[in-house]
């Protein structure tokens, strides 16, 4: 962060004072509407945390936020601003699900991986696109991510519907055998080995921004572009190479979604993954491994929201909006100071000069 | 008498004291200088004056009556003028209309345009200070803008006129003018306080000079009496050895060489570089003199290869780079302190030590397999704080944080301590303090001295006539005579540099 920004520790208390700030309004909203905010909180706090079952639906929820909200954050080290990631995630889930559908002959290993790559891939494909017309064009990747994500969304459907359909009912992908899937993590649950490569992701682009040239060298072109430059980096590369690395993570958060939880692909199965991806990594500022709590709070949030509903019989919009205000508390001043920020250059220094 | 007098004028900002127990009074009708180095708390007294900012505690008073100045209002009702560095002007209207805002002769509750501009005129007349009042401001020069400020300030009453670095922006010729215009007000009674760090401007055109250093008076001399040796003494503290002028003569290698470089401008425009021809040899500073704007900003950019010129060629060390990324040139040993150094030089949000690297990250010193040494990045930039005297708490601050002087010390640091051959030295100490600058113009010469070649660009002639083996006069992007340095006068250099050829 720049001279503006908190410290990481003054961070993690800012944002828990903001998540208590948010409950605490959503206890008076949710009083106000007549239900009993003492059952609400209880049932989000247990349907969240309180035993195995909770644990791991928050872990199955915050498991894709993970990634989407990695690549989010990988891409703003760039000066990026990646709203493709759910149409990353598409073409991710899609790619995986149909690579490990059809190398049913290799072992189950190998197929895995090499499945978990093809989708890591296609998304990497698709961030391409979007970083190749930044470099060479200087097109706004908020417009053409957004805009992508339609295609990749209608694409993936239109495949599925017209190549890739289970006989049957369902526009949906046939269900992956037990040796295309990845393997469950805890027994009974679908906590699958995806969120472990979620935390190996965080840990190697954590690496790769703090202590490697091609971090170096990224966070250069996102912080000035034009010193970057100066510097000899290849700017264009960079922002070409980030927005890959960025898609390739989305992608994967498509590929453990198809692969380790739904274990097929199904049109239009992300309730918007990539778009609260944005909320984790604005959350998670400037640092990879924060992108753990924030996305853990998002999930956490969801699991607990639908245990109140269908425990309290709270209905799970008033949750929704507990969520919202969470966003807005923990990520406005963040958000506010980044848009400030992104290209305020001060002048020479007005005040100092006498 | 005192036309103003500030006593023990206090104010802090945050932790620094800005003014600590400052004194300051200018008799009526004389220029008075407040000299100093950047920092040194001049701009912050004289906003204080002119009532932007209250004093913490002090008092003042206006010809020997108390006077509570809470806000420019006060201060201009008490006949205090202030001319800003940064002008405060709607460029798209009319001079007239800049100098009536705010206090518009109204005809039916529209201006009345006429009369505005016989005040004007009558005004600038009185103190011989030429305008179109009908010109737009963005159509006039820099100069003449400048003089509209003034003509503001003295329309609306000013008795005592604060000119804020008033020559920071003005070409030889201009600063001339300024101070033909200082001494007419001078003559009509005007007091006016003069805020430079320029010896030269302060002997030249003021009676009295105060010296503030680190927020504090140092004292106040008449300038008749006063040397230039002493006066930098009372603003830096100490004084400064001279350059060691020992220089050895010029090699015979070119290491630098442009030829016929050209660059379009935008369409219809005349070009920015046109047919641009330079040398520049081992051992030689080659300096180009030039008002801003003439093509400097483009020449450092296409000898870097941030651009592309449209014609030409550029032969580095013997090798034709023309049209090479700027990295695969740096690596062949060049040197380059940009001129825009917040915009170019530097990740402000960066530490110290990363900063230090840039533009050599990648070199085999500071990266091994793609990852960064982080032991040899911290003794790098431990190394250029000490040699260069930056003023940082530690080498994990962010660049942002310094202050400009330090942070072009850092710069110019990094830049001479990679393996170069030729330097690119663009605007090396503007903005800078007189220590600072003295400081980075000796490693300037010091590199010179070591065998390299340097390019320099600067807006200061006087840096140029210092430093320079040979000038290069740049107008309209086209380089208009090369000299050895001795054989120009400056009043030759003042008039190529604003295009006239005649006279010289």
């Amino acid at each position: 962060m720049g001279r503006r920004g908190l410290g990481d520790v003054s961070r993690l208390a800012y944002s828990a004072m903001a998540v208590l700030l948010a409950l605490l309004i959503g206890a008076v909203l949710i009083g106000a509407s007549g239900y009993s905010v003492k059952d609400a909180y209880s049932n989000l706090l247990v349907g969240a945390f309180g035993g195995v079952y909770s644990l791991a639906t928050t872990v199955v929820m915050s498991t894709p936020l993970l990634f989407t909200g990695l690549a989010v954050a990988f891409a703003f080290q760039c000066g990026l601003f990646n709203v493709g990631a759910e149409g990353q995630l598409y073409v991710g889930a899609l790619t995986s699900a149909v690579v490990a559908l059809s190398l049913s002959g290799l072992p189950p290993v190998l197929r895995v991986i090499i499945a978990l790559v093809a989708g890591a891939g296609a998304g990497a494909a698709w961030g391409f696109v979007p970083g190749y017309l930044k470099a060479r064009l200087g097109a706004h990747e908020v417009i053409t991510t957004i805009m992508l994500n339609y295609v990749a969304i209608s694409l993936t459907t239109f495949l599925v519907k017209n190549y890739f359909r289970d006989p049957g009912p369902v526009d949906q992908t046939v269900l992956l055998p037990p040796g295309s899937r990845l393997p469950e993590l805890v027994p009974g649950t679908r906590v699958s080995l995806g969120v472990v490569i979620g935390i190996l992701a965080v840990a190697l682009l954590d690496h790769v921004i703090r202590r490697s040239v091609l971090g170096y060298e990224i966070q250069a072109v996102g912080r000035n572009p034009y010193a970057a430059e100066y510097g000899g980096v290849n700017v264009r590369a960079r922002t070409v190479q980030a927005m890959m690395i960025s898609g390739a993570v989305a992608g994967l958060a498509g590929s453990v979604e198809a692969m380790g939880t739904l274990y097929r692909f199904i049109p239009y199965f992300s309730p918007g993954y990539g778009f609260t991806g944005i909320a984790v990594a604005v959350i998670a500022g400037q640092s990879m491994w924060a992108v753990i709590p924030a996305a853990v709070l998002f999930g956490a949030l969801q699991s607990g929201g639908q245990s109140t509903q269908l425990f309290a019989g709270i209905p799970m919009e008033l949750m929704t909006m507990v969520q919202g205000l969470v966003i807005l508390f923990v990520a406005a001043p963040t958000l506010g100071s980044m848009l400030l920020g992104l290209r305020r250059r001060l002048p020479e220094k007005g005040g100092g000069r006498a | 008498m005192y036309a103003v007098r500030m006593e023990n004028i206090t104010k802090r900002f945050g932790n620094v004291v800005a003014n600590d127990e400052v004194c300051f009074a200018a008799r009526p009708g004389e220029i008075h200088c407040l000299l100093g180095e950047n920092g040194a708390g001049k701009s912050t007294l004289m906003r204080i004056l002119f009532g932007l900012y209250s004093a913490d505690s002090g008092s003042i008073y206006v010809n020997d009556q108390p006077a509570r100045i809470a806000g420019p209002r006060d201060a201009i009702s008490l006949g205090i003028g202030m001319v800003h560095q940064h002008f405060m002007l709607a460029e798209r209207l009319t001079v007239a209309e800049n100098i009536v805002a705010g206090r518009e002769p109204k005809k039916d509750g529209l201006l009345d345009y006429d009369r505005a501009r016989r005040q004007v005129r009558e005004v600038s007349e009185r103190y011989g200070l030429e305008v179109d009042p009908d010109a737009r401001v963005e159509e006039i020069s820099v100069g003449q803008q400048q003089r509209v400020e003034i003509i503001k300030a003295l329309m609306r009453g000013a008795r005592t006129l604060i000119l804020d670095e008033p020559t920071a922006v003005l070409t030889p010729p201009e600063v001339d003018e300024l101070f033909v215009v200082m001494r007419a007000l001078r003559e009509s009674g005007t007091t006016i306080v003069f805020i430079t760090h320029k010896l030269k401007e302060t002997m030249e055109i003021s009676d009295r000079v105060t010296v503030l250093r680190d927020g504090k008076t140092i004292g106040t001399v008449d300038t008749s009496g006063a040397t230039p040796d002493g006066l930098v003494e009372m603003m830096v503290g100490r004084s400064l050895p001279a350059h060691d002028d020992q220089r050895m003569p010029p090699g015979e290698t070119v290491l630098l060489e442009l030829r016929d470089v050209s660059m379009a401008g935008r369409k219809g425009g005349r070009a920015r570089l046109d047919g641009v021809s330079l040398a520049v040899r081992s051992g030689e500073v080659l300096g180009i003199a030039g008002v801003d704007g003439n093509g400097q900003l483009e020449l450092e950019e296409v000898v870097t290869g941030l651009r592309r010129p449209s014609k030409g060629r550029v032969t580095l060390i013997g090798q034709n780079v023309t049209g090479l990324g700027t990295g695969r040139i740096r690596d062949r040993g060049v040197a380059y302190i940009p001129s825009d150094r917040l915009k170019r030089g530097m990740v402000d949000s960066f530490s110290l030590a990363r900063n230090s690297v840039l533009g050599m990250h990648h070199c085999s010193d500071f990266s091994r397999h793609g990852v960064p040494r982080e032991n040899a990045l911290c003794e790098h930039a431990q190394g250029i704080v000490a040699k260069y005297d930056v003023r940082a708490e530690s080498i994990d601050q962010p660049m942002g944080s310094l202050s400009g002087g330090n942070q072009q010390k850092m710069l110019v640091g990094r830049e001479l301590a990679r393996p170069h051959s030729v330097v690119i030295a663009a605007q090396p100490t503007r903005g800078l303090d007189v220590g600072a600058t003295h400081y980075i113009r000796e490693q300037i010469l010091a590199s010179r001295n070591s065998g390299k070649a340097v390019l320099l660009i600067s807006a200061e002639l006087d840096e140029i006539l210092e430093l320079s083996d040979r000038i290069a006069v740049i107008y309209e992007g086209q380089i208009v005579d090369v000299r050895p340095t001795g054989s120009f006068t400056e009043r030759e250099l003042g008039l190529l540099m604003t295009g006239q050829r005649e006279g010289v």
